[in-house]
């Protein structure tokens, strides 16, 4: 499919640079109309993949990356949308495939979307109160009440932070002089203790 | 003392919506022989049809995603091991081509080949316990044991190549962790012709069974419209009559170069999904043969990749050049350059796909697995309503799911 | 039958064996422990494969594998606990009827492992009283098989009451006879 055929069709899509697979910057009004074309004109009748994305210095912040694959003409095609405040339409209805997708994508970064039938929680408890894919939310979790109460009351056991001490080892980046190598989460340790 | 009360026929039909009853909710608990894995099914029972299903997953949703964003790209690899458990080396293939791709690395022959051996065994261990459990679902237990039996042997050979039994972290991002031991193809050959025959001892045992073929011919039909609006992939999507193959269709790794057949099905029943991964056996087999035969010599590792795979102990012992890039590697992680890309393998399961945005550096900004249970499962609302309870243990084996996969 | 407990000569004392009641009991259940395996991830295949022919976990009397907590004895947790999961487990630690014991297999159910993460559990210990602690990811069948016998021992030196002492509490129970 040439590059034209998209953009002539939606102005608004943008076409950026990639080492793989023709990727778009597709506009957010123009997504499902888009994912539409894709589907019965193009033949990229199977979605792969939809996911988010923290770009943390970008606005939008969060994005959802869509991948369609044609299994006839054996081609796939990579879509980008910004999430502008947050929200995102929702491709559930073409196909029915993106609706965990759509789920999992809430439950990690809080994007909403637009007309989804079922918009719950899939992969963290209902009653969980951050969404951990976000990039400042830390490796080692946030406490917070365990999800049965009375489990928690025979055991006196929260959601406890993960202790973070002797790993993962990444070293800070880039220089290094910055001595030994330590977890990137540096939150709290044995001098700091966890606020 | 018993009251009798008089009731009219009139009064019968008035309560007729009353008399029929509630639909009743019955959980189908994570922790349940049938499930495979922590798989909880809400499950609302009119008698003993379902009526809705809502499939509810997350309790072994480990936080793979976040741990990568802290991780360097080698460190990852035991991870992968993890998400698809039968078949960790498929894993492992899969995230080190992704991440090459990244790093634009082309690896040489025999490295390729030997990532191919190392898939097909795991897609025959895979579909072994896979076709096992489903049997022993199904009631027949000695299937369990005889594929079990075989996946043993398969084990002594991973244990040798990798060190491990499963779990085995073999790949590296450009290349593998050690070379092929002497004398293993010879073993791997031996094993082709003894899975041969458990798989033929199975056909025996339920292919043409009548309880078997009760339980399972005829169940929950996937269309191949359904099929491709839920985004199935894998033996899946080819007993629903698409015939799409990663290996062939989109081939990486050299697959190329062998010569082998896809089984696609037609009706899309749990019978067909068995079937297809009965013949996939089979083929698994022939592309191992021709591998071990033509195994080509040379580098198992790309060694032009400089500031990604580690260089060879002898000179890291030695010389100071490679004392400091075997450092650099090790503790900054190997550097890929800043891009995105999306790459996805034919595991046994369905197409696993990563996709994962770099910033440059040792570390990936985002890593995202695409699980093909996770797909799988989603399907569960839209085909187990219909059917009675207890076709729920046969649909679920058939579809072949694996919770790591799935919640990560 | 542990040696040191009685002294027997079928010549002398004719078809009887003479011990005390605690070595009996124990005798039974350690070969005869039913477990329940909460078989979570990676670590429940190498349950299944200490199930199968090659290790054979039938030698010591523990292939009957109860799924229901109720006719169970000991709860082999074989995989990473989630904090979702771990109200499951708990729950069904409280079904299973008295004497249980509860192995731990694997890195992730002792400790967490290698998922220092926001949604693991960092050891089911937290939130059960374990007996037996089995490293590795996975252990071997033969490290479980290991801790089954370790397990054993712990059963054959059990008194005349269960003691458990979790999170700073005792709870006792004791065996009526």
């Amino acid at each position: 499919m040439e590059a034209a055929v998209l953009t002539d069709r939606f102005p608004r899509t943008q076409v950026l640079a990639s080492q793989d697979m023709p990727t778009y910057q597709v506009a957010g009004e123009d997504l499902v109309e888009t994912v539409r074309f894709l589907r019965d004109a193009q033949g990229f009748d199977l979605l792969a993949d939809l996911c988010g994305i923290d770009w943390k210095d970008r606005t939008p912040r969060f994005g959802v990356v869509i991948h369609l694959l044609s299994t006839t003409h054996r081609e796939y095609v990579r879509l980008h949308v910004g999430a502008v405040n947050d929200t995102v339409p929702s491709v559930s209805s073409l196909h029915p495939g993106a609706n965990w997708h759509e789920r999992e994508a809430f439950d990690m970064f809080g994007i909403r979307f637009e007309g989804h039938p079922d918009p719950r929680r899939i992969l963290m408890w209902d009653a969980y109160p951050y969404h951990p894919l976000r990039k400042e939310f830390p490796l080692a979790g946030i406490e917070v009440p365990l999800p049965a109460a009375d489990v928690a009351e025979v055991t006196g056991q929260t959601v406890e932070p993960a202790p973070m001490m002797g790993g993962p080892f990444v070293s800070p980046g880039g220089k290094m002089s910055e001595g030994e190598p330590s977890a990137l989460d540096q939150s709290w340790n044995e001098e700091k203790p966890k606020a | 003392m018993k009251t009798t009360k008089e009731i009219s026929l009139g009064d019968i039909a008035a309560r007729a919506e009353e008399l029929r009853g509630e639909n009743m909710t019955l959980n189908m608990g994570p922790s349940h022989p049938a499930t495979h894995g922590v798989l909880r099914l809400s499950l609302e029972l009119d008698g003993d049809k379902v009526v809705k299903c809502d499939p509810v997953i997350g309790y072994l949703h480990r936080g793979d995603e976040k741990i990568a964003e802290n991780m360097t790209y080698n460190q990852f690899v035991p991870y992968t091991d993890r998400l698809d458990y039968l078949a960790p080396l498929a894993n492992n293939v899969a995230y080190a081509i992704a991440v090459e791709k990244l790093a634009g690395l082309k690896m040489p022959e025999r490295c390729e080949a030997i990532r191919v051996v190392c898939c097909e065994m795991a897609r025959i261990s895979s579909h072994l316990l896979g076709l096992g459990v489903y049997a022993m679902d199904t009631g027949a237990w000695t299937v369990f044991m005889y594929t079990f039996n075989e996946r043993e042997k398969l084990y002594s050979l991973f244990e040798e190549l990798t060190g491990a039994r499963f779990t085995t972290s073999y790949t590296r991002i450009g290349g593998l962790t050690r070379d092929l031991p002497e004398g293993w193809l010879k073993k791997v050959e031996a094993f082709c012709d003894g899975v041969l025959k458990v798989i033929d001892e199975v056909d025996k045992l339920l292919t043409r069974n009548g309880i078997f073929l009760e339980r399972t011919e005829g169940i929950a039909p996937i269309s191949k419209e359904l099929a491709l609006a839920y985004g199935l992939t894998g033996p899946n999507l080819r007993a629903s009559g698409v015939g799409f193959d990663l290996r062939k269709d989109k081939p990486y790794s050299g697959y190329e170069k062998y010569d082998f057949d896809v089984p696609v099905g037609t009706k899309g029943d749990c019978f067909d999904r068995y079937l297809v991964r009965m013949e996939e056996v089979r083929q698994s087999v022939r592309i191992l043969r021709q591998a071990c035969k033509n195994m080509p010599g040379g580098a198992w590792y790309a060694e032009d990749a400089k500031k990604i795979f580690l260089p060879p102990k002898a000179k890291v012992m030695t010389k100071m050049e490679e004392l400091i890039q075997n450092f650099m590697i090790v503790t900054e992680g190997p550097q890929i350059p800043a891009g995105e890309v999306y790459f996805e393998a034919e595991n046994p399961k369905g197409a696993l796909g990563f996709y994962v945005v770099s910033n440059g550096g040792g570390v990936p900004y985002r890593l995202r697995i695409r699980g093909p249970s996770f797909v799988s499962l989603s399907i569960l609302p839209a085909i187990v309503p219909g059917n009675y309870l207890t076709d729920i243990a046969s649909i679920l084996g058939s579809l072949d799911f694996v919770m790591g996969e799935c919640d990560r | 039958m542990v040696k040191s407990d009685f002294g027997y000569n079928s010549k002398v004392e004719g078809e009887v064996i003479v011990t005390r009641a605690d070595a009996v009991v124990n005798w039974v259940r350690s070969h005869s422990v039913w477990p329940m395996p909460m078989g979570l991830a990676c670590c429940a295949i190498e349950l299944m494969g200490a199930g199968g022919s090659r290790f054979d976990i039938s030698r010591f009397g523990m292939e009957v594998m109860r799924f229901s907590p109720r006719q169970a004895d000991c709860m082999i947790v074989a995989g990473t606990v989630t904090y979702k999961m771990a109200e499951v487990v708990r729950r069904i630690y409280d079904q299973m009827a008295e004497p249980k014991w509860v192995v731990a297999m694997g890195a992730c159910a002792s400790t967490g492992g290698m998922y220092r993460s926001y949604a693991t559990l960092q050891g089911v210990d937290n939130i059960v009283p374990v007996d037996i602690y089995i490293s590795g990811c996975p252990p071997r069948p033969e490290a479980l098989l290991d801790g089954m016998m370790l397990l054993q021992e712990k059963i054959r030196q059990e008194g005349g009451s269960l003691k458990r002492t979790f999170r700073g509490r005792t709870v006792e129970t004791k065996i009526v006879r």
